[in-house]
Parts: C-alpha cells; sequence; structure tokens
C-alpha cells in the first residue's frame, strides 16, 4: 500500500495520460461525444472548443485566417495553464512523456547517468526551436512544428492508426537514453517551451519546507527539469519557475515531508525564483 | 520542344495521362514474348451463363484452368461484345467457397440429423441418404411427395434428364423450374394466342423497327447487348427511331427514351386497353381488317380468379398471422374498388360490390366472343378514365400524362411506323401477367403488326435458358417437351413412346407448380424436394414460410450448387455441382437460339454435373420400386405398369438408369467422337480426379457419349412440328440456330409464309401468315360474362386469338398502415441471387450491397436522409436496407425498388407470394411495405 | 579578469560578454541550419499534390496553412473515409486526406465532417446554396477533385457494357452522363461512353470505388492537377456562362511578349539593314 502510496502521482498521471487517449479513440471508433478530436484541437462535450495555443501561434505566423472557435479554444488551455495548472500538460496530459519516463527510468537502472558526457544542449535549446518554428511557419506557410510534432503524431497514431508512429517515438526514447537527459521534453520540445512560457505564472506549485529536508537529494535525481529546484535544503517556497511541469515526483520520492503542492509564494517568487 | 523540356511537361502531366500511355505501340520483343506465354492457351466457343440475351463467348483455358474469355465476333447476338457480367465469366467458378465435396447434416456420431452440422461425406453417402430419404418421401406420399426445383439455368442435357427421370421414372410432375417465377406468364399468353410457346419474331427486329417501346423492361441494366443495338438503332436515325419507356418507377431506359410513362403498378392492364379502345373507337381506319379476319379470332376468359395465393382458411389453418391474412382474404372475395368499378362493369360490378373468386380454378379458361363484344369490353377505358386510374407519378400533371398517352397512341396507330413492344418481368411477375402479355398481342393484331419483320410484341426472357430448357424441354409440372403436356393422353403416349416406358406410366396430373411445392413443404405433403441449379429459398416470394418449413417440417432438401446460397444453408444434403464451363451443355436464348458448348475444364474438388447426378440417382431405383400402383391428388389412382414394362422387356430389378439413360441407343453413342476430340468429358470418360463415385468405386465415365444421346433422344420431340431441331454435331459448328431448323436453316420470323416453312406448310394459298401452333384450338363460343353453350365448340386452325382482358385492381394495396408500394428486380452487375456475382470482386465492389432506391421526396416526408438504414416492413417480414435517394432507379413518390441479389438484404422476405392465376408465377413487382428508420 | 594566473589556462580565456556573444551567434548559426533544413522538409511535405482533401477544403495551399490536424472531420465520416496523414504515408503529416478506390467520399447530404471544423480549413460557406432564404449544407457544391477516364483501358470505350461509374454516381446524369457512339464495327452495338463533367463533378471517388477495370479506369485527381485553363480572353459564343470565366481578368497583364518583339519597336527598326540581307 506504501509503495502505491509512493506513486500515487504516477499513477493519477499515467491515468490522465491514458484516459484521454481512450477518450479520444472512443470518439473516432466508437462516436463518443465527451472529447472528439486530437491534442491540437477538440471540442469538449460537443460544445466547449480546446486547441494547442501554440499550434494557433504557428498557424498565424503562416499566415493563417483561423475561425474564431480555434481561438476561444486557445484562451481556454491559456488560462487554464496560465492561472492553475502551469506546465502540467507535459506531464499529465503529453502522451510522449510516457515514453521519455521510461527512457529516464532505465537510464537510472542501467546507471546511465553516472556515465553522462557534457551535455551539449542548452535547455534553453527549446525556446530557439519554439521561435524558429514561427520563423519556419512563417517562410513556409504552414504550422512547422505540426508537421513533424511527435505529441500530435503519437496522440493521432492512437485515434486514428499508428502506420510508422513507432519509428518516431523510438527515435525519441532511444534520444533521452542514450542521447540526452531528458533531452526532449526538457532540451528541444517547443511545446514545453510554450508551456513553459505560459505556466510561469501559475497558482498550483510544488513547496519546499526547508527544515525538513534532510538533503538526500532524490528529489533532483528524479527532478525532468531538476534546476528548477535549486532552493532545495536552502529556502521554503514554492518551486515557481516555469519549466516545472508539476509532475509531483519530488513529492513523491521525499521520504521527509519536505515536498507537497501548494499555492504560489509570489513574494519569493519575485525575489529570487523568476530569472535565470 | 527540346527532350528537357519535353520530359518535364510529360511529369507533370504525368498523373492525369499516365494510364492512356498504355495505348501506345508494344516493343515487337514484348508482344513475341505474349504470343508464346499464349501458346498452351485453348480458345473454344461458349455462351454467356447470365442472362436470356445469349451472347457467345470464347473461352480460354490453360493447364485445366479458365484463363480468359472474350466475346465471339462471330456471335450475330452480340458480335464480340459483352455486359458487364459476362466480362467476368472468367471469373465466376474460381470463388474461394466454391462447394468442393457433398455435404450432409450429422450428428457426432455421423448419422443425418436435421438438426446437425454440416460435414463432408462421400458421393456414395450422399447418394445413400438421398435414396433412403426418396424411398421414405415416396411410402408416405406417392410420387407427388417427391419435388425437385428445376431452372432456366440447368443445360438442355440436364434439365431433360432431370425431367425425364422425374416423370418417367418417379412418375411424379413435382419439378418445377424456377423459369415459373420468370416466364410463365409469357408462356401461357404464347399458349393461348398462338397455340405455341416462345415469340415469333428476333432480335433483328430491332435493327429492322422504327419504334420500341419498353413495357415493364429495364433492358439497360438487364439486357445489356440488345439494350446497345437500340440504342444503335436509335443513333442510326434518330429523328425518325422512336424509343418509350414505360415502367412502374424511372430506370436508365429512360435516358435514351424519347418518352417515359410513369403508370401506377397493374395499369398497364388499362393502358393497353386504352390503346386498343383508341383503335376500335376512334381510328378504326387503322385495323388491320384482312390480317384480323384472316388470321384472328375474338376471346375473353374469367375475371374472378384470385391471385394465387392459399385460401384463407388453409392458411388460417397453417398458422398465417392475422396481418398476412388481410391479404390473403382475397383470394376468396373482395370488393371491387372505385378504381376498377368502371372496367369491371362490363361484367356487371359495381363499386363496393363483393366479387367472389368463384373461377379460381377455371382460370385458364377461354372461350370465343364477337367483335362486337370484345368492342364492348374496350368502351371503358376512354382517355379520361385511364389516365385518372393510371398515372404512376403523384408529381406530373394529369394533362401531362394524357399527352403522353396519346403520343404512346399516335405511335402505334401510325400505319408506317414498325413496331416491337419488348416486356420482361414487369408484364410476366403481375398477379394478371397472362392478360397483359395477351393485351400485348392484341393491340399489334388489330394493327397486323405481328409476326413480321421489325414489328411483334416480343418477350425477352430473364434466365440464359429459360426458353431452352425450362421451356422447350418442359421442366414444368404441368409439361413434357416440345410444348406438350402431361394431361393430353396422345402426349403422355408421344413421350412414352419415345422413352420405351409401358403405356401409362406418367402422371397425367401436374399441379405442382413452384409455389405449389413450397406450400405443400410447408403443409407437410411434400417429403423430398431437390434443388438443381436455382436457389429457391433466396429467389421465392414471403421467403420466411418456405426457410421454416424446409427446416421445422418432416422433410429432407437437397441442394445442388456451385457455392452455398441460402437454399443450400436450409438444406438437408448439399452436393457439388459442376458449374457451367465444366460440363457439356447447352442454352437457349429469348430468340429461340440453341447454342452448345464443350466442357473445357475439369470440375473442381469432387464437383460432378446435375446430368450425372441424376443419372446416378436413377441407378438407385428398380422398376418394382417405382412403377407400381400410386395413389395421387384426389384419391386418384396412378396404375401399376409393372406387367406391361415386363412385357416390354424389363424385369422387376431392371434399374431405370437402364430403361432411362443406358439402354441400347444410348450405348450406342460411341464415347470417341471426332466432335470431343481434345476436350475432357467427366461423365463420358471420367478424368484425372478419379472421384470416388456413387458406389464407392473412382469414377471412370459412362463409356458412351451420354450428353449426346441425350440431345438426339431429346429433339426428337419436336421434329416435324415447329419444332425441329438440328443434330449435336452441327450445334458444335455453327454460332446457334433459331428454331424451328428445317433443311439446316434456322427461322427469324415465325408464322409468316416468307421466312417459316411451316407457316408455308400450313398456310392457305395466297395467305402471308400461319398461325400454326396446335394448342387450345378448340374452344367454346359465348359473351363477355360467360360461356353460351348453345354456340358449341369453335375451331380455329391456324388462327391466333385476340384477347380482352380487363384492368383489375393488384392484390395489395398501400393503406395507411402499408402507404408504399414495393418493386423488386436486378441490378445489371449482380445475376439473380448473386451466388456468382457477388463472388466476383470487381462486381461486388461495384455493386456490394442491395439499396432501397426511393424519392428524395418521400425520404425527407419520414424524416431520412440519403444513406439512412430503414426498415422495410410489410404483413409478412421486414429487412434492413439503406437508402438511396439519387442512384440508377428513380421512383415515384410512394413506390419504392430493392433489387433482390443481396442474401444480406433478404427483401423476398417482404414479399407477397401472389401469382397471376393462369400462369402461377409470383408478383414480385408489387405489395404493400412501410418504412422507418432502423 | 585572467590576469592573477595566466599560466593554468593554455586556452584563452574570453570574456563573458563574448561568450554571450559566441554562444548567441552559434545558437543563431544552428538555428538558421536547422531552419533551413526544416524549411526544405516542411516545402518538400508540402509538394505533394495528389491528395483528395475532406469536402469544403480550402486551396491546398490554404488548406495545409489553416489545418490543426485536429481529425475531428475523420472522427466524423461515417464511412471512415477521411484518413489522417501518418508517418510513412509520405503525405503532410496529420492533414486528412481520401483513397477512393479504398473508400469513397459518399457524399452525405448533412455533410458531418465539415461542421467541425474548429478553424474554417474545412470551409462550410463553400458546400452550403442558400435555399428560401437560409443556408443550407449543399454536398453537391463540394469539389474534391475531378474524375478522369482513361480511354483505353475504360472497358465502356470497347463496347462492353458497363457503365459502373455512371451508376454509382451520386450526379448521375449530371457529373457523369453516357454518350451514346454507333459501333462501325459491329455495326448494331452503341457504346455507351462515360463523360465526365467538371461543372458538377465532386470528385468523391464513387465512380472510382466502382470501376470494375484491375486498376480503376476512371479515377479523381485533384482539380488543379486534373484540369487545363483555357485563356481568359476568349469566351464561348455560344455559352452566356462562359463570360462568368473571365470576369476576372488581370487588366494589368495586357502587353504580349514574345522572343520577336523582345525588342522595342524603334531598337527593331533601328537594328540595321544586316539582318535583311543574306550572309
Amino acid at each position: 500500500m506504501s509503495s502505491l502510496f509512493k506513486i500515487r502521482y504516477l499513477l493519477l498521471r499515467r491515468f490522465t495520460q491514458i484516459g484521454l487517449l481512450f477518450l479520444y479513440f472512443g470518439a473516432n471508433a466508437y462516436g463518443w461525444k465527451v472529447l472528439t478530436g486530437t491534442l491540437s484541437s477538440s471540442t469538449l462535450f460537443q460544445t466547449i472548443p480546446l486547441a494547442d495555443p501554440f499550434a494557433v501561434l504557428q498557424m498565424l505566423s503562416a499566415g493563417a485566417l483561423l475561425g474564431i472557435d480555434v481561438f476561444i479554444g486557445a484562451a481556454i488551455i491559456v488560462l487554464f495553464y496560465g492561472i492553475v495548472g502551469g506546465r502540467a500538460f507535459c506531464s499529465w496530459v503529453c502522451p510522449v512523456n510516457m515514453v521519455t519516463d521510461l527512457a529516464n527510468w532505465l537510464r537510472r537502472k542501467l546507471l546511465l547517468d553516472k556515465a553522462e558526457r557534457k551535455v551539449w544542449v542548452s535547455r534553453n535549446a527549446r525556446y530557439w526551436v519554439l521561435v524558429l518554428s514561427l520563423v519556419v511557419s512563417a517562410v513556409t506557410g504552414l504550422a512547422a512544428f505540426e508537421l513533424v510534432s511527435p505529441i500530435t503524431i503519437f496522440n493521432r497514431g492512437v485515434i486514428f492508426g499508428m502506420g510508422m508512429t513507432g519509428g518516431v517515438l523510438a527515435a525519441i526514447f532511444l534520444f533521452d537514453l542514450f542521447g540526452i537527459k531528458n533531452g526532449w521534453c526538457g532540451h528541444i520540445c517547443p511545446l514545453g517551451g510554450a508551456y513553459s512560457l505560459i505556466g510561469r505564472l501559475s497558482l498550483i506549485r510544488v513547496r519546499h519546507n526547508q527544515p525538513n529536508c534532510t538533503l538526500c537529494m532524490k528529489c533532483k535525481e528524479v527532478c525532468p527539469e531538476s534546476q528548477v529546484l535549486f532552493m532545495i535544503g536552502k529556502e521554503s517556497t514554492t518551486v515557481n519557475m516555469g519549466e516545472c511541469v508539476n509532475c509531483a515526483r519530488c513529492i513523491e520520492v521525499c521520504d521527509d515531508d519536505a515536498l507537497g503542492f501548494g499555492i504560489r509564494d509570489f513574494a519569493t517568487s519575485k525575489a529570487k525564483g523568476e530569472k535565470r | 520542344m527540346s527532350s528537357m523540356s519535353r520530359r518535364d511537361f510529360l511529369k507533370s502531366a504525368a498523373a492525369a495521362t499516365a494510364a492512356s500511355a498504355v495505348g501506345m505501340s508494344v516493343p515487337t520483343e514484348v508482344e513475341a514474348k505474349a504470343s508464346s506465354a499464349e501458346a498452351g492457351w485453348r480458345w473454344d466457343k461458349a455462351v454467356c451463363r447470365f442472362c436470356g440475351t445469349g451472347c457467345g463467348i470464347m473461352v480460354a483455358t490453360k493447364d485445366g484452368k479458365i484463363v480468359a474469355v472474350k466475346g465471339d465476333p462471330a456471335a450475330p447476338v452480340n458480335r464480340g461484345l459483352n455486359c458487364i457480367k459476362g466480362y467476368f465469366n472468367a471469373k465466376i467458378m474460381y470463388g474461394a467457397d466454391r462447394l468442393t465435396t457433398p455435404l450432409l447434416r450429422m450428428d457426432d456420431k455421423g448419422n443425418f440429423s436435421k438438426n446437425g452440422k454440416f460435414r463432408p461425406v462421400s458421393w456414395k453417402r450422399a447418394f445413400d441418404e438421398m435414396e433412403r430419404a426418396i424411398r421414405k418421401a415416396l411410402k408416405e406420399g406417392g410420387p407427388e411427395a417427391v419435388a425437385v426445383f428445376g431452372s432456366g439455368q440447368y443445360t438442355i442435357q440436364e434439365g431433360y434428364a432431370a425431367a425425364k427421370m422425374m416423370k418417367a421414372g418417379f412418375r411424379s410432375n413435382a419439378i418445377d423450374p424456377n423459369a415459373r417465377h420468370c416466364m410463365a406468364s409469357a408462356v401461357v399468353g404464347f399458349f393461348q394466342t398462338f397455340g405455341i410457346d416462345e415469340p415469333s419474331g428476333c432480335y433483328d427486329d430491332i435493327e429492322i423497327t422504327d419504334t420500341i417501346v419498353t413495357w415493364g423492361a429495364n433492358m439497360a441494366e438487364m439486357h445489356p447487348i440488345l439494350w446497345a443495338r437500340v440504342t444503335d438503332r436509335k443513333l442510326s436515325d434518330p429523328d425518325r427511331v422512336k424509343v418509350v419507356n414505360i415502367s412502374t418507377y424511372r430506370h436508365r431506359c429512360s435516358d435514351l427514351a424519347d418518352m417515359e410513362i410513369i403508370f401506377r403498378p397493374n395499369t398497364d392492364l388499362a393502358l393497353w386497353n386504352y390503346l386498343a379502345h383508341e383503335i376500335v373507337y376512334n381510328y378504326p381506319e387503322v385495323i388491320d381488317w384482312d390480317f384480323v379476319k384472316k388470321h384472328t379470332i375474338f376471346a375473353t376468359g374469367f375475371v374472378e380468379t384470385g391471385y394465387g395465393m392459399r385460401m384463407p382458411d388453409e392458411a388460417r389453418k397453417l398458422g398465417y398471422s392475422d396481418k398476412e391474412l388481410e391479404t390473403i382474404r382475397k383470394e376468396k372475395s373482395k370488393p371491387v374498388s372505385e378504381r376498377e368499378a368502371p372496367s369491371l362493369s362490363v361484367f356487371g360490378y359495381k363499386e363496393g360490390d363483393t366479387m367472389e373468386m368463384k373461377h379460381r380454378g377455371h382460370a385458364l379458361g377461354h372461350w370465343e366472343i364477337s367483335f362486337e363484344e370484345f368492342k364492348k369490353g374496350l368502351e371503358p377505358y376512354t382517355l379520361d378514365y385511364v389516365a385518372s386510374i393510371a398515372k404512376g407519378d403523384p408529381d406530373e400533371s394529369i394533362e401531362s400524362f394524357k399527352k403522353k398517352l396519346e403520343t404512346l397512341r399516335d405511335l402505334y396507330i401510325d400505319k408506317s411506323r414498325k413496331m416491337v413492344s419488348f416486356w420482361t418481368m414487369g408484364m410476366n411477375q403481375h398477379t394478371r401477367g397472362s392478360w397483359v402479355n395477351e393485351q400485348s398481342y392484341m393491340v399489334h393484331f388489330l394493327l397486323g403488326k405481328q409476326a413480321k419483320p421489325g414489328m411483334g410484341a416480343f418477350s425477352l426472357t430473364g434466365q440464359p435458358s429459360a426458353c431452352g430448357t425450362a421451356r422447350e424441354v418442359g421442366t414444368f409440372t404441368h409439361r413434357l417437351p416440345a410444348d406438350m403436356l402431361v394431361k393430353i393422353p396422345k402426349h403422355r403416349k408421344i413421350a412414352e413412346k419415345i422413352w420405351k416406358l409401358p403405356e401409362g406410366t406418367i402422371n397425367p396430373v401436374g399441379y405442382q407448380h413452384i409455389m405449389n411445392i413450397h406450400r405443400q413443404i410447408e403443409s407437410g405433403k411434400i417429403k423430398f424436394a431437390w434443388v438443381n441449379v436455382c436457389n429457391p429459398y433466396h429467389d421465392s416470394a414471403n421467403a420466411n414460410h418456405w426457410i421454416k418449413a424446409a427446416r421445422k417440417m418432416d422433410c429432407f432438401i437437397v441442394t445442388s450448387d456451385g457455392y452455398p446460397g441460402i437454399s443450400a444453408k436450409v438444406s438437408d444434403l448439399v452436393l457439388p455441382s459442376a458449374m457451367i464451363y465444366e460440363k457439356w451443355g447447352a442454352y437457349g436464348n429469348a430468340e429461340r437460339r440453341t447454342q452448345h458448348w464443350r466442357q473445357q475444364v475439369v470440375p473442381v474438388g469432387e464437383a460432378m454435373s446435375d446430368t450425372w447426378q441424376w443419372v446416378e440417382l436413377s441407378k438407385r431405383f428398380t422398376v418394382k420400386d417405382l412403377w407400381g400402383e400410386w395413389t395421387i391428388k384426389g384419391g386418384k389412382k396412378l396404375p401399376s405398369v409393372i406387367e406391361k414394362a415386363k412385357a416390354m422387356g424389363y424385369d422387376e430389378d431392371t434399374t431405370m438408369f437402364e430403361i432411362l439413360f443406358a439402354n441400347e441407343w444410348y450405348r450406342s453413342f460411341r464415347p470417341d467422337d471426332p466432335i470431343s476430340e481434345g476436350f475432357d468429358n467427366t461423365d463420358v470418360l471420367g478424368d484425372h480426379r478419379n472421384v470416388i463415385g456413387s458406389d464407392g468405386k473412382p469414377w471412370k465415365g459412362y463409356g458412351f457419349f451420354i450428353q449426346k444421346a441425350l440431345w438426339e433422344e431429346y429433339r426428337m420431340f419436336g421434329a416435324g412440328h415447329g419444332h425441329d431441331l438440328a443434330d449435336f454435331d452441327t450445334y458444335h459448328r455453327v454460332r446457334g440456330l433459331r428454331w424451328p431448323v428445317v433443311d439446316g436453316k434456322d427461322t427469324p420470323w415465325r408464322f409468316n409464309v416468307k421466312y417459316d416453312p411451316y407457316a408455308r406448310k400450313h398456310a392457305k394459298p395466297g395467305e402471308q401468315f400461319a398461325f400454326y401452333g396446335p394448342a387450345l384450338k378448340t374452344i367454346k363460343r359465348g359473351n363477355l360474362k360467360k360461356i353460351d353453350p348453345s354456340l358449341g365448340k369453335i375451331s380455329l386452325p391456324n388462327k391466333a386469338k385476340i384477347f380482352f382482358r380487363p384492368y383489375m385492381d393488384p392484390t395489395e394495396i398501400p393503406d395507411n398502415d402499408y402507404d408504399t408500394w414495393l418493386c423488386t428486380g436486378r441490378v445489371i452487375e449482380h445475376w439473380h441471387s448473386g451466388t456468382m456475382t457477388m463472388r466476383v470482386p470487381e462486381l461486388y465492389r461495384a455493386m456490394p450491397e442491395a439499396l432501397c432506391y426511393m424519392n428524395p421526396k418521400d425520404a425527407k416526408a419520414k424524416g431520412l436522409k440519403d444513406g439512412d438504414l430503414v426498415w422495410i416492413e410489410s404483413r409478412r417480414g421486414k429487412v434492413k436496407a439503406h437508402i438511396d435517394t439519387r442512384g440508377r432507379n428513380r421512383p415515384p413518390r410512394g413506390l419504392v425498388f430493392v433489387p433482390w441479389f443481396d442474401e444480406r438484404v433478404f427483401i423476398n422476405k417482404v414479399c407477397l407470394d401472389h401469382t397471376c392465376p393462369m400462369s402461377k408465377q409470383t408478383d414480385y413487382k408489387k405489395c404493400a411495405v412501410k418504412i422507418y428508420k432502423a | 579578469m585572467n590576469t592573477q594566473n595566466p599560466k593554468k589556462d593554455t586556452k584563452p580565456k574570453i570574456s563573458e560578454r563574448r561568450r554571450f556573444l559566441t554562444i548567441m551567434a552559434q545558437s543563431v548559426g544552428l538555428s538558421a541550419l536547422g531552419g533551413l533544413i526544416w524549411t526544405g522538409y516542411v516545402e518538400e511535405a508540402k509538394a505533394s499534390p495528389l491528395l483528395l482533401r475532406p469536402p469544403g477544403a480550402l486551396p491546398e495551399k490554404d488548406f495545409l496553412r489553416m489545418c490543426i490536424k485536429c481529425g475531428q472531420c475523420a472522427e466524423a465520416c461515417p464511412y471512415d473515409t477521411l484518413l489522417m496523414a501518418k508517418p510513412g504515408d509520405g503525405l503532410p503529416m496529420g492533414t486528412p486526406y481520401f483513397i477512393p478506390r479504398d473508400i469513397p467520399c459518399y457524399m452525405c447530404t448533412d455533410i458531418p465532417c465539415v461542421p467541425p471544423c474548429p478553424t474554417g480549413a474545412l470551409d462550410q460557406k463553400s458546400v452550403s446554396s442558400v435555399v428560401d432564404g437560409k443556408e443550407e449544407l449543399d454536398i453537391n457544391k463540394a469539389k474534391m477533385g475531378l474524375a478522369i477516364v482513361d480511354h483505353e483501358s475504360c472497358i465502356a470505350y470497347w463496347g462492353i457494357q458497363c457503365d459502373a461509374c455512371h451508376r454509382a454516381c451520386p450526379l448521375l446524369d449530371e457529373a457523369i452522363t453516357l454518350e451514346y457512339v454507333r459501333n462501325e464495327r459491329t455495326g448494331k452495338h452503341a457504346k455507351l461512353i462515360p463523360v465526365v463533367h467538371a461543372d458538377y463533378c465532386t470528385g468523391c471517388g464513387l465512380c472510382e470505388h466502382a470501376c470494375v477495370t484491375e486498376k480503376a479506369a476512371i479515377f479523381v485527381l485533384p482539380r488543379d492537377v486534373a484540369m487545363g485553363k483555357p485563356g481568359d480572353y476568349y469566351v464561348k459564343g455560344w455559352s452566356k456562362k462562359d463570360q462568368e470565366r473571365i470576369k476576372q481578368r488581370d487588366l494589368s497583364k495586357l502587353e504580349t511578349k514574345t522572343k520577336v518583339s523582345e525588342r522595342s519597336a524603334v531598337d527593331a527598326l533601328n537594328a540595321g539593314d544586316e539582318e535583311l540581307f543574306d550572309e
């Protein structure tokens, strides 16, 4: 029981990720009307539009004169993650997260982390890719990242049939396993970058309770964006950096009750958490 | 253009034009390769498997398989062309689920069990079971308990062997072909009008005529090659040649037609009478009195003849539902409606009267009347009356409809015009089908437009050998070969002589037509039924009853087929049959053209021809088994002929095989006939398969040319009285001949002295025509209402009859509960129940399911949209189908058309088993249904 | 900064500012490289012109721009006609298309695939018509492609009575009509030849699906691939409708130029007499 408790958020995340895929799949295969479409754009209960704000941004950059539905949909998503969820999309919704988590887990098991060579890609690369995708979109007149996004490819593969989607996922898996730790989600993915920016002021945050901390550093070991945990053992505050995906792995691995969810601590965030 | 830019050009245009590049010349070395690959091929002539048109094809075989077909350029019917089905003749025998071995319903112990699963058995076991079931049936119900569902797709030899074994061997007349559903009304029309079966004209009429009217014939889909000829004729002189399409719904013939007349179901009876009324009352000058007086008399018959259904009391006893009985009760009596009252007034009826169907048993009765009486009968059919009851499209104005009727009249009465009236199932599958057939001759006779080149009412046949096998061979319950009838002693005597039977062998009572066979299985009278080359459990109307009877009653059903259709599914024993090019055979088409073919390949699996199956069965029964005394219908006795048989040299244990199929004469046909050199003949010589036969030993052949013997014996029936056929060898040299074949020459137009040697023989000096058909040529006399015994009888040699037949309502008319007419039929892509064509991937793809064709306004009113799945429900059953409001068939409001080829849209569960009371042919073209979303 | 310990570091030290600029330059350079490759890939992916799009789809270029790849059109299709391009299909990833030979568009009258489109990539207006003042969906206005008949392999041209495409056409006798042609060879069997009319053909592909030849002899291509374009300087004198065609004529492009007219009139005249003399 306690071992399940140890992975309660992990289970919940998998449930959400798979559950969403299941709803999408059922919409196509059985005509369920709960959540139709894909992660690019969906309709909830046949009325509420949802849309990927980054995709919409690319399309605007490509010069598309879009219908009102997608703007409403994108606004709903921006508001939700911007106010509430932060970058939770990446760990609670995105199906590729399951692939990269698996790679990460294997890395730890195979002790590949210990043999890590110099990381040659900056964690800021994603923002470059983000800008680049907007530029390429503008140049080609076609939403550039959407054309290659493994997230929507995987998502559509589940709904409409996989084709050679497995190849794309294997590439990411191998990149994360043998290439760079958290290579895709933590370095390259511009959608993650976009959600980092959207979610940088959101309310739900991981809170560190410094007095309880024994400096075991399990949290940092497990964290896919470990730079966001710079305050560990130093200061009681919330994890306020936009790159935190709210995956709660740190909370789960902490044996000392030094980490938990809380509401954003604005005072400290302004002082220390922001700039990097 | 430089080479580069040319390439660029080609590249960009490639998608649009790539395929047309295929037509570019082929390099010579490729051609040489192709011809060497073709080296092992053998091309031989055959005939298309499908419809009654009778197109000639050439079949290519290699290594014992059919590899290709081509239209036979030498065939006069089709000159090398085919329709979309004929195009796939090479593929029909190689479906993945061909039946290859006998299958018997068995329990786990290997015993026959009515509720068992089908398991493979040997041919020996199969015949053991058949023999057992037949002996049981004979014991319990006599010869009438042994029945056969025959076919218009039998080869002539198969049909002949089946009829011979049934009528001469089993002494049972319970054999009736699916042609009953197809051509029976035409047959009654021919017999009663001409005294002899089959059309007077031929396909050459199409090129000669200048006016073609289709009455209930969708030639564009059902006789595509003939329609190509009609179209060509129209193109040859578009202003002069007129084409009129008369139908209850719009179909593809309207594309070409100058005029389309949409009429209310059953009112074709009124349309013909309108034409006759106009001729007799308003344009008497167009009557060809010389022709009419010299060659015809006037006649009529009973009207109170019912609708060919079960009697209501009987149906109630058998558990028919109250809903069904609402319709069935009309078999006994019915109220005269407002619509039919004027037309029935000449018989003394008025609206609201009850018509008792008192002449139900004498529907065929008819008598001579005077021209004045004939004219009196036509009096009600004024333009106003006919237009008011016959307009079939509620969205058409009555003025427009009237104008069309007048135009039609003007075409018919135009003395300068040659007229051909074609019809198929619209007029044959009709509760008064025999009447409406006779009416067509009525109009053509009055105008003198019959039996002349380019002129005549012409019945197009549905099946490839409805004429050749079903009708000419006489695989009907009441018939013998060459138009002879079992009820006529002289005819039985002729048959007994040719068949070398003791006098009195043949059963004189033939009443078990195909619906009666179904009904008698349901009521328990028939205990054994064998399905040959047809699919009666798919193609018979009101199918729920017959399927239930086959499965639940104490009966044994055997189906011989190439594929597992519905009939096979409801059977107790399934036998694998050789298909068309796997056996020697012959078909006869709608223009009396007989065409033979050789066996092209050895059958698949253990499949054997139906001829072989019949002949093997004959080995199982002896004189004492079959030729003793039997009780038949009404307690009548069929006498024992065993003593007479002994006097002829047979003994009690002589098998039917020895008497009917292997007597000395049969054995005189040598197996090494030059005609068969280089070809397989499984029946005669056996084949490399060494199939274990009915005696448990490898099949090595009969050792004599049985197909030739059957043919030569069969043609003895027709020789010398107007049915002359050429000898076996001749047909293997020519592309078919139209009978009568006299002195090696065929007859394009019958009854016409110029073309028909028999007309020359019978005609009085100086006369142009002789309707020499011998049947029904001495009749009583009377007036419109009844026979007048005081007038005695009249004999009318060489004369035809002009019938007056009134309009009557059909059996079931849409009402508030069941508000829509249902019409069924075929589509061009599929043949009948689709057992063959649904297995050709291309045809399946082109037409994968039967759709319910519906008027878009009806769909809208019912809240339906194109493609919706609906229930089509009648008083008898219901099926689901998708609706199509923009398809090939465009019904008027209030009518839907559903094809019957698709066993998943089993529309015959919905149809009513009402028939023409004269011909016993089912009317599949009208019953009442309701349609709602599924 | 490095003066205190110059020997320890053999590599030349750079300033933070310099370091920042170098990294920036590197990043920009790598981004430019990536961008070029990426752009190349996107352009390549765009250039697969033989795709058939759902009804109401904007012209291909705009469609690609507008489609968000959500698949709601494909989910709405009751016949599973619409596919979403997958990796390996070699088509613009994630966009909807259909292959009529496999599953054609059955032309539902309520067009379930178009209204769910959130972006307008499937333009509802283009498949609607005004009936009694109300805008109603009208699938007959769809222009998904155009059917082309290959005369060589179409068996109707041989004289076979086929017309499978004609009967399968949901705009029977409008989009496909039969042309009757006399058969000179037999002298009595007319050929019934299918003719496609671009004004009516929606490109649904029911004809291609029904075609009984081994590879369809009638097939649907995108309209811009399948169609030529007559010049907008000539109008069919016998057709009122044809005038509509040229209404958009660009008047700024009236001048014509060929090799002969490359030079101005004056230059041509002044080119000298030499051109007129032999050698």
